[in-house]
């Protein structure tokens, strides 16, 4: 019995307890996402975003929050109704396990696994699913359209991406996040050696997650809203929280590839006395902006330009990058062993 | 091994926490919400007009097409990713062998931007 | 216990998700569940330590091939009563290929024995976990020892590329593309004239 304890029940607490550390931090980071955007974009556009509920409408996130919880769940007549429910249920799922695999600090990091890499991009890849799932089980046009539209998209600039990571893994030589991290120990983060990339992944993370000016799947004028149009309630605040859940995600992951995850930007004396988490979490915050910023700033994207940017320009421009940072670590014989 | 395995347990239990909140979540919204279904509520949204049929209507052929096209590209990374990490063992000749590799597929991309398939009308 | 445990779970899991895709009525459902089966190849594929394979499992097989299935399956909008009609009368068929197979495969394993100096002669052996990642083991492996059925690799996917364009591709002329080259490359003399309009006269 003590056996048992010590050996199995044990651990599994301690694992629960550290992904509840993860999730509700996480939960809360997503509520206050959605007040800075638009706090952000209102100040943007000189106006004063949410300022009534609350102090400076702080306790806004929470309003809206318990709004979605208090509305009724509607499910089409024609729906399929158990692929219905799903489809929002697997998006948000999928934009909390990828945390599993991420570096907050030196060591704290839930599953130090081998791949780490390779499983956010299979996780990424399996964001695709809850949308197509959603368009097709609404039963209606503008939910199918959407659905497939955003399923062509994120497909198109999966590749980008992993031929954006292929670079760095050349210089980094390893599939593990935390040792990435500590190859850019020197004070050489990836963004300065591979800043075109650095530029893509950026432009390639806002479409994957379907963000303005990539947010064709949701174009309100011509698809109202695309996939998630007959959803409401809670099924729709877990599409909206697994999509910011989600923006949160891969800024973390290109803060641990290109922006040194949780290293101090100079190693002396000031900037160690912060927390690694800290830096991570600025860095994060960051990259952050950078969408918000996006979002107050373009237009939106036509679809035969985004499928050009993606395929004629992200591709081509990314694979000649891979040869040519191989090529180059190759005759510099600079290659980590 | 065992320690391998270790390093996956999380994840697993990770995956059904989160599954167990998204479900939590849900049913919390349909006890807590007052549920009235109606027949005019629950129609699909069409802009004010009634269907007219089943809205799971074929679609372009071009998304097929865009769906081969990213599992040959696909593959082409998987390929490229135990290369990243072993490019300092295999040497000049693991070199020279990928970008064989990559240009044959060089070749296949330019055939098919020649062609317009990457051209969405 | 734990991996006993878990084993169990994506066994049972995967072969009940392979089951419900034979049996479910909707094609759509089908490939759902394929989907969970593959997920499940890949917690099996952790369990036996081949990690790299798991991912890849879930990136090229979940992540790409399964978003083709559903693509087509989505778009050819199948009527499954339609091809419910011809079960029974292809069951026999189909029944006695399945017999055939698992009377091989049962006679195989019964048969199965291995030469105890097998593992020493391979070709490449296994390394240990612990000191080689299986990502960089395989890398050093199939881009020099394994070098023509990489390039042969390269080859079939160049044949699947050129193969599904030319099946799926149809160019319609009437459709007016954007060049974004012809546009800025076009001189500012034929697209703007500027003329000298006179008060009251109009060009």
């Amino acid at each position: 019995m003590a056996e048992l304890w010590s050996g199995t029940l044990w651990p599994l607490i301690i694992i629960v307890a550290q992904i509840l550390l993860i999730v509700l931090p996480l939960l809360g980071a997503v509520a206050y996402l959605t007040y800075a955007e638009r706090k952000v974009i209102g100040a943007m556009q000189m106006r004063r975003g949410p300022n009534v509920v609350g102090p400076f409408g702080l306790f806004q996130p929470i309003a809206d929050g318990v709004k979605l919880m208090l509305k009724e769940t509607i499910i089409p007549t024609g729906a399929d109704r158990p692929v219905f429910i799903l489809a929002p249920m697997l998006t948000f799922i999928l934009a909390l396990i990828g945390w599993a695999v991420i570096p907050f600090d030196s060591g704290w990091v839930l599953a130090d696994i081998n791949v780490g890499v390779l499983y956010l991009l299979a996780i990424s890849g399996l964001g695709v699913y809850g949308i197509i799932m959603a368009g097709w089980a609404s039963n209606s046009r503008y939910a199918l359209l959407g659905g497939l539209r955003s399923a062509a998209q994120m497909v198109s600039y999966e590749i980008s991406m992993g031929l954006i990571i292929i670079s760095v893994l050349v210089t980094a030589g390893t599939l593990n996040l935390s040792e990435i991290v500590e190859a850019q120990g020197n004070g050489m983060w990836y963004f300065i050696p591979h800043f075109p990339m650095f530029v893509i992944f950026i432009v390639s993370i806002l479409a994957e997650t379907n963000r303005a000016p990539f947010d064709l799947p949701e174009a309100e004028a011509e698809l109202v809203s695309g996939y998630n149009v007959e959803y409401s309630a809670m099924t729709f605040a877990l599409f909206f929280l697994g999509e910011y859940a989600n923006m949160i995600l891969m800024s973390a992951i290109a803060v641990v590839l290109f922006l040194g995850g949780w290293l101090p930007p100079v190693d002396v004396a000031p900037f160690t006395w912060i927390p690694g988490i800290i830096w991570f979490a600025l860095k994060i915050c960051l990259i952050l902006f950078i969408f918000l910023w996006a979002r107050a700033t373009f237009p939106r994207y036509r679809y035969d330009q985004l499928m050009r940017l993606g395929w004629k320009v992200f591709l081509p421009v990314s694979l000649v990058w891979v040869v040519l940072t191989a090529g180059v670590l190759m005759a510099f014989d600079a290659l980590p062993a | 091994m065992e320690e391998l395995l270790r390093e996956y347990l999380p994840i697993l239990v990770f995956l059904g926490i989160a599954a167990v909140v998204a479900a939590g979540a849900l049913a919390g919204s349909l006890i807590l919400a007052p549920q009235r279904p109606d027949p005019e509520k629950d129609s699909a949204y069409e802009c004010g007009f009634e269907a007219f049929d089943d809205a799971r209507a074929k679609f372009q052929v071009r998304f097929y097409l865009v769906a081969i096209l990213f599992i040959i590209f696909d593959l082409e990374v998987a390929f490229l990713f135990p290369w990243a990490l072993s490019l300092g063992n295999i040497g000049v000749f693991g070199f020279w062998s990928m970008m064989v590799f990559l240009a044959v597929l060089t070749i296949g991309f330019v055939y098919e931007w020649k062609k317009g398939a990457l051209e969405w009308e | 216990m734990i991996h006993a445990l878990t084993f169990y779970l994506f066994a049972t899991v995967g072969v009940v998700a392979a089951l419900m895709v034979v049996t479910s009525r909707n094609p759509v459902h089908s490939v759902l569940w394929l989907i969970l089966a593959f997920f499940n190849g890949a917690g099996l594929f952790v369990l036996m330590g081949a990690e790299f394979l798991a991912m890849l499992v879930v990136v090229v097989y979940v992540g790409a091939v399964a978003v083709l299935f559903l693509f087509v399956v989505m778009m050819l909008d199948i009527n499954m009563i339609g091809l419910r009609e011809g079960l029974l009368r292809y069951l026999p068929i189909g029944a006695a290929i399945a017999i055939v197979l698992a009377v091989e495969v049962i006679a195989l394993f019964m048969d199965w024995t291995m030469a105890p100096e097998a593992m020493s002669l391979r070709a490449a052996p296994v390394p240990d976990i612990a000191e080689v990642t299986n990502t960089e083991a395989l890398g050093n492996l199939i881009y020099t020892r394994y070098v023509y059925l990489f390039q042969i690799a390269g080859l079939i996917l160049f044949v699947a590329m050129v193969g599904a364009i030319v099946l799926t591709l149809r160019v319609n002329p009437q459709v007016r593309r954007q060049s974004i080259a012809t546009q800025i490359s076009r001189p500012k003399s034929e697209i703007l004239a500027v003329e000298k309009v006179r008060s009251r006269g109009g060009i």
